[in-house]
């Protein structure tokens, strides 16, 4: 317990010095941002030790490090609003799209790699690992783009860009931020079912390729599993093959996939940036794809905090559920 | 002594009595393993042609075609005349997938080229001299791996400014904490060995045995992880050029044709769908090509 607290703080240490250190290499003067190139130097100067930039750097991060902790990463050059706020208003559509991902990812993904790992060699696992090898060969913008080529442009069966058409805006309250999840509180089934629309394309995208991670992963785990010879015991049993496999060997696998499905969701965030770019849609992704663009530090690197955060929340999550469907991890400690 | 049969033999001989023969030998008989995973080799036919294209791309395509702009033409259609069509600014699509593929070798080649050693000489100071020196190494290895890649990228590059060498940067600073782990592993597996031993009775400084002991060891796992990251380094990069933050225009990089195209992509698809497909052919070869080499690798040692 005392060394998973020493190694998240510590992680989180790094990452604060990390944006501390893309702060001060931006190749951008701050205090020529805010004086212009026309004051004279006594101004400069003074703004200067005003934004405390003449003090020794340690000092500096000390003070970077206290507003990081009281979430404070400065207000967004664009929307003028503090940097967490907009953080704050942007993650539910990045969280609603990458946990519905990941669900596309885990429902099928697990029995596919089961699959893959009982018909070893035979057709099926030759299918399902070219599937997978294809998924985490694409360019996930690409997919996205054709995606909607197909779907939306030709086939029309999906919605398009957004989150929502125009003519559903502001009609259910924002509780969760999850539009599907609280237009269903509402009792607005046309809204739930065009914010649905909207979200089934970039989801699936996105949960293709989770998918093809985990499918791979649960199959070579399982692959591990069968070899032991506590399979041909129970087998030897009388067990049915289906129980074996489904019930006993997966059994074992859910612990190693734990930490995998964590690492999943860290680059469904991830993959969310360049998803979100294609389909417009209003999250973390587009936010900081947009503050980039227009020199909005504050933004961005407020952002990275913010991923970096939920990645070692994570990593901690995924140690902490360890022990809990692992026994043999329990009594260890 | 004649004929291709005795080279064969040469090879294959169970008794080697040089030891360039013995090495050229373990070579062999490892490509004849490799030679018979069909995917592996298309992995490799389709490395090969991405080098190939690279390295002959001026000899391909006229090297101004890549980002000469025919207004008159553009937006047109595949044809025998431009094999790829022709994209909105009326640049020949095929000759911007050759000169890109450049972009992308260059890429992949500065990212390992960075990343490979600073894996290795991390991995290799911390399980050579373990005590501190590897608990302060594993610790900084481990912050960089808890990091998310591709945000992390993103916010190098909005502080150095969009380019390639600044993703190039980007990539590497993201990229080399597993050759460390891996490394340190290997280095671990043989410290105690008595080969090492023996070299440290014979006087050699830590910085010899290293150098020359160590690291011809782990170099082989290395190599085989390099390939298989090829396909994620490419596809970052790409990520990257598709979100504006690598080559700046009007320089050929995949990525960033991609998504130039998409204002015109309902009516012609072409341009936005060409080099995705690069991307996706380019990263499929990679993945097939170092699963090939893990197999052999791993045939060999089990």
């Amino acid at each position: 317990m005392c060394r998973l607290l020493f190694s998240v703080l510590s992680t989180f240490l790094g990452l604060t010095c990390v944006t501390f250190f893309i702060g001060r290499v931006i190749p951008i003067d701050p205090v020529l941002a805010i004086v212009g190139d026309k004051a004279s130097m006594a101004t400069y100067n003074r703004v200067r030790s005003e934004i405390g930039l003449d003090l020794p750097i340690p000092v500096q991060y000390w003070r970077y490090l206290i507003k990081v902790l009281h979430g404070d990463f400065g207000n967004s050059v664009i929307t003028s609003q503090p940097v967490l706020q907009d953080l704050l208003r942007v993650f539910p559509a990045t969280l609603e799209l990458s946990l519905m991902a990941l669900m596309i990812g885990v429902i099928f993904g697990i029995p596919l790699g089961v699959i893959a790992a009982t018909h070893r060699g035979r057709w099926q696992d030759q299918v399902i690992r070219f599937g997978s090898l294809i998924g985490y060969s694409m360019p996930v913008f690409w997919l996205g783009l054709i995606g909607l080529l197909v779907f939306y442009a030709k086939l029309g069966w999906v919605e398009g860009p957004g989150r929502l058409d125009v003519s559903y805006d502001d009609i259910v309250p924002v509780v969760t931020g999850l539009i599907t999840v609280d237009s269903l509180f509402a009792g607005e089934h046309e809204v739930f079912w065009n914010s649905l629309g909207h979200l089934v394309l970039p989801a699936a995208i996105l949960g293709y390729l989770s998918l093809a991670y985990v499918a791979r992963m649960t199959r070579s785990f399982m692959l591990g599993q069968l070899k032991q010879e506590y399979i041909l015991a129970t087998l030897a049993k009388g067990l049915s093959p289906f129980r074996v496999v489904w019930v006993h060997a997966l059994g074992n696998v859910w612990v190693q996939l734990v930490t995998v499905i964590a690492l999943t969701f860290g680059s469904l965030l991830e993959g969310a940036v360049l998803t979100e770019t294609v389909f417009a849609w209003p999250g973390l992704g587009l936010y900081m794809k947009n503050s980039l663009f227009n020199a909005d530090l504050n933004a961005v690197l407020g952002g990275t905090m913010l991923v970096g955060v939920v990645y070692i929340g994570l990593n901690m999550l995924s140690d902490l559920i360890y022990p809990l469907v692992d026994p043999r991890a329990r009594e260890r400690r | 002594m004649n004929g291709t049969l005795t080279w064969r033999g040469w090879l294959l001989d169970p008794a080697p009595v040089s030891r360039r023969q013995a090495r050229l030998g373990r070579w062999f008989r490892a490509w004849l393993a490799f030679r018979r995973n069909g995917l592996a080799m298309t992995g490799l036919f389709v490395v090969s042609a991405l080098v190939l294209t690279a390295l002959a791309a001026p000899l391909l395509v006229d090297p101004r075609a890549a980002i000469l702009q025919v207004l008159t033409e553009r937006l047109q259609p595949p044809s025998s005349s431009h094999w790829f069509g022709v994209d909105e600014l009326g640049r020949d699509i095929f000759a911007r997938i050759v000169f890109g593929a450049r972009t992308t070798l260059i890429i992949v080649a500065l990212v390992s080229a960075i990343v490979t050693p600073v894996g290795l000489g991390i991995g290799l100071a911390a399980g050579y001299f373990g005590s501190w020196i590897d608990a302060v190494l594993m610790r900084i290895t481990d912050i960089f791996l808890s990091f998310p890649r591709l945000v992390l990228a993103l916010a190098f590059a909005a502080a150095l400014g969009p380019g390639i060498e600044n993703a190039v940067i980007a990539i590497a600073l993201t990229t080399w904490p597993p050759y460390a782990r891996l490394a340190r592993a290997e280095t671990l597996t043989h410290r105690r060995s008595e080969f090492i031993e023996a070299a440290e009775l014979q006087g050699a400084s830590h910085l010899r045995i290293i150098m020359s002991q160590i690291m011809p060891l782990c170099l082989p796992s290395v190599i085989i992880r390099l390939t298989l990251d090829m396909a994620g380094i490419i596809l970052t990069a790409a990520g990257l050029g598709f979100l504006g933050l690598a080559a700046q225009p009007p320089a050929p990089e995949w990525g960033a044709m991609v998504s130039s195209g998409r204002q015109v992509l309902l009516g012609q698809w072409w341009v936005s769908t060409i080099p995705g497909i690069a991307i996706f052919v380019t990263s499929v070869g990679f993945n097939l090509l170092g699963d090939g080499l893990r197999d052999v690798a791993d045939s060999r040692s089990s």
